[in-house]
């Protein structure tokens, strides 16, 4: 065995980011959660059907990774991807299109709030299966690797993954084959309403990678600067050594698994919502920033408005969009 | 035209495919280093090396999940499951992630991947070991499946499912890898969607696939001998279905026998007399009959085993049945 540098307290110290770089992860977080927000409520308005997985609380997670990547860097993600399939390169008009199930949608209406897609941008899928799509991001690597690009692939996906076979079964063909690919567990705490202490062994999810022989890193997915930082060391040896890690990102969502749970009650407690909203990514960032004076209270304003106007054109363009062709439910079986 | 097993048949097939593409890989257990469980990948190795011929853990559901990144990225893996009892646990990959990614991405990411290895009983494996699969995966939209029965036929789908730019399920017989029959040289290529009338008849048709054609062309020998013509109709493709074949035999002969080594519940065979029923109705002189593996795991006894398997005796018998002869 050779030896892995892994580590199992997160990093405090953060190497210099420039100040323009975290502005723009500010704007991103912000359109996430404005973005959520209003598809909450479009929920509601039964604009929006079946399942949707909001991302209010981990913004700072896919933020701060994918702010690590190159634009033609491979992401592919559980349902609770909204947020990447944004930051990714795809407009909030086409994700709002696609949750609304329109023409006009990045799948075409077709795939849902759970099956963003955007090939020609990497952003290879919100996959519905829990761990079902841990193999295909090792795959992604598996390609880059063999087609001698330096692509580097990063598999998000919840906790709750951790417990199912084709998580171990990837980890350990990565590690075999040194794949470029980073493995970014999204660690909220709960697989829907079951805290992962009551179904998890080993709590630490870092120490898998021992398993694995396997770089890890434990990361406070609260911080958006942090969780770039790590994600930037996972790159570079990705790119660099072709070696693929496994990065533990803690995080919190303040929003129920899907639209149609509870936000709390018997698996979390109120208090515990509230106590981990204090630890808001947002308004750690904004608050930072702005002691910083890179930014002040009437720059913050002036982000916001400009967000919520993006996002109320993404719901009025995804609201008066056509409805798929009739004709378009026997297409995309095949092609020729 | 060359004699060639079934076994070397394929191999001619993974040789050349991987000769005239370098996005064509095969990746499963025991390819590479031990030549293949069945040594249908032998000598691959030496000629294309370790990154192309890849060996894998005992890891189903992992490897056929990588196999399905890589082609989303533009490869065209070849996955090798050593039987297709194994791949039941890779059935997330094939059901959820690979017959459904392009339809759930708007038509945006196609997956130019096949999945192969040995479907159906051979002889005293027990119940694990002993199972067809064709019903289940025939059943998926977004996949193809297809069965070949003999050498000629094995390589001419397999290369198919390589070149096609969708899913390819490639069911091999485990009992055929030793059958030999004229392979034609170098690009014989054979059309995924079409069957084939291995026998001409003017009778009975007997609808079969893979293995059951062996049993189904001894079964018309027999019912020669009894004056009955039988025509023995190879499906090859289970999806898509060719449809048209099947009605015209039937259409001729207006009796129909379906064979399969898979369970009689929800089988291919039913497939075949809900398209009959439909479609020839008025073309039939009797209700189609159907032989199939006996609705039971299989046993390891083998009398039982024997018993249990469709058989050219039970295919006599059902022709008979249908030609109101008993």
């Amino acid at each position: 065995m050779t030896a892995t540098a892994r580590s199992t307290k997160p990093a405090a110290t953060q190497s210099a980011v420039p100040p323009e770089l975290q502005l723009t992860m500010l704007r991103h977080m912000l359109l996430i959660r404005r973005f959520e927000e209003k598809a909450a409520e479009a929920y509601a308005l039964g604009k929006i059907g079946g399942f949707c997985h909001l991302y209010i609380g981990q913004e700072a997670v896919g933020v701060g990774a994918l702010a690590a990547l190159k634009e033609d860097d491979y992401v592919i993600c559980s349902y609770r991807e909204h947020g990447q399939a944004l930051i990714k390169g795809i407009s909030a008009r086409a994700v709002m299109a696609e949750l609304f199930g329109k023409a006009t949608g990045c799948s075409k209406g077709k795939g849902g709030s759970m099956h963003l897609f955007d090939a020609k941008k990497g952003f290879m899928g919100g996959h519905g299966i829990v761990g079902g799509h841990i193999p295909l991001g090792a795959g992604l690597a598996f390609a880059s690797k063999y087609q001698g690009n330096d692509k580097v692939s990063v598999c998000f996906f919840g906790e709750a993954a951790v417990n199912i076979g084709s998580f171990h079964e990837t980890l350990n063909m990565s590690s075999v084959w040194k794949l470029p690919v980073i493995f970014l567990c999204e660690n909220n705490r709960y697989g829907m309403g079951t805290a992962f202490e009551r179904v998890a062994a080993v709590t630490d999810i870092v120490e898998h990678a021992c398993s694995y022989d396997m770089a890890a890193e434990l990361v406070d997915g609260m911080n958006v600067l942090t969780v770039y930082d790590a994600t930037r060391r996972a790159v570079e040896r990705a790119r660099k050594q072709s070696q693929p890690t496994l990065l533990e990102v803690r995080t919190y969502r303040y929003m129920g698994h899907s639209m149609s749970d509870p936000l709390h009650g018997v698996y979390r407690t109120k208090d515990e919502v509230e106590e981990q909203k204090a630890r808001d990514p947002i308004t750690h960032l904004a608050g930072k920033l702005k002691e910083e004076r890179v930014i002040d209270q009437a720059g913050l304003d002036a982000m916001d408005a400009e967000i919520h106007a993006e996002v109320e054109d993404a719901v009025k363009f995804a609201d008066e969009s056509p409805d798929p062709d009739p004709d378009e439910l026997y297409t995309d079986v095949m092609v020729d | 035209m060359a004699t060639l097993t079934y076994r070397d048949a394929l191999n001619q097939a993974l040789r050349e495919e991987m000769q005239r593409d370098q996005d064509v890989f095969l990746m499963g257990e025991e390819v590479g280093v031990y030549q293949g469980a069945y040594k249908v990948s032998r000598g691959l190795l030496e000629e294309f090396g370790p990154k192309r011929v890849v060996d894998t853990p005992i890891a189903e559901l992992g490897f056929a999940g990588i196999g399905v990144g890589a082609a989303m990225a533009g490869l065209r893996p070849v996955i090798e499951f050593m039987t297709w009892n194994f791949a039941v646990l890779a059935m997330d990959q094939i059901v959820n992630s690979v017959a459904k990614m392009l339809y759930m991405s708007g038509g945006q990411i196609n997956v130019p991947i096949v999945f192969r290895g040995p479907n159906g009983a051979a002889l005293q494996l027990g119940s694990q070991h002993s199972q067809a699969w064709e019903s289940w995966l025939a059943h998926i939209p977004g996949l193809k499946v297809v069965a070949p029965a003999t050498p000629a036929d094995a390589k001419g789908l397999l290369k198919s499912a390589i070149r096609d730019n969708n899913p390819v399920i490639v069911l091999e017989g485990e009992m055929l890898y030793n059958l030999k029959g004229e392979v034609p040289d170098g690009e014989h290529i054979v059309p995924i969607g079409k069957a084939e009338v291995k026998r001409e008849g003017k009778d009975v048709t007997l609808v079969c696939h893979s293995k059951t054609l062996t049993v189904a062309l001894k079964a018309a020998e027999q019912l020669a001998e009894q004056d009955v013509k039988a025509e023995v109709l190879d499906l090859r493709s289970l999806r898509p279905l060719d449809e048209t074949a099947i009605l015209e035999s039937v259409r001729k002969t207006n009796r129909a026998v379906v064979v399969e080594e898979g369970w009689p519940h929800a089988g291919i065979g039913a497939q075949v007399v809900d398209l009959i029923q439909r479609d020839a109705f008025d073309d039939l002189d009797a209700p189609v009959q159907r032989v199939t593996q006996a609705d039971v795991p299989m046993p390891y006894n083998k009398h039982l085993e024997r018993a249990a398997k469709a058989s050219p005796e039970k295919v006599v018998a059902a022709a008979r049945r249908v030609l109101y002869l008993e």
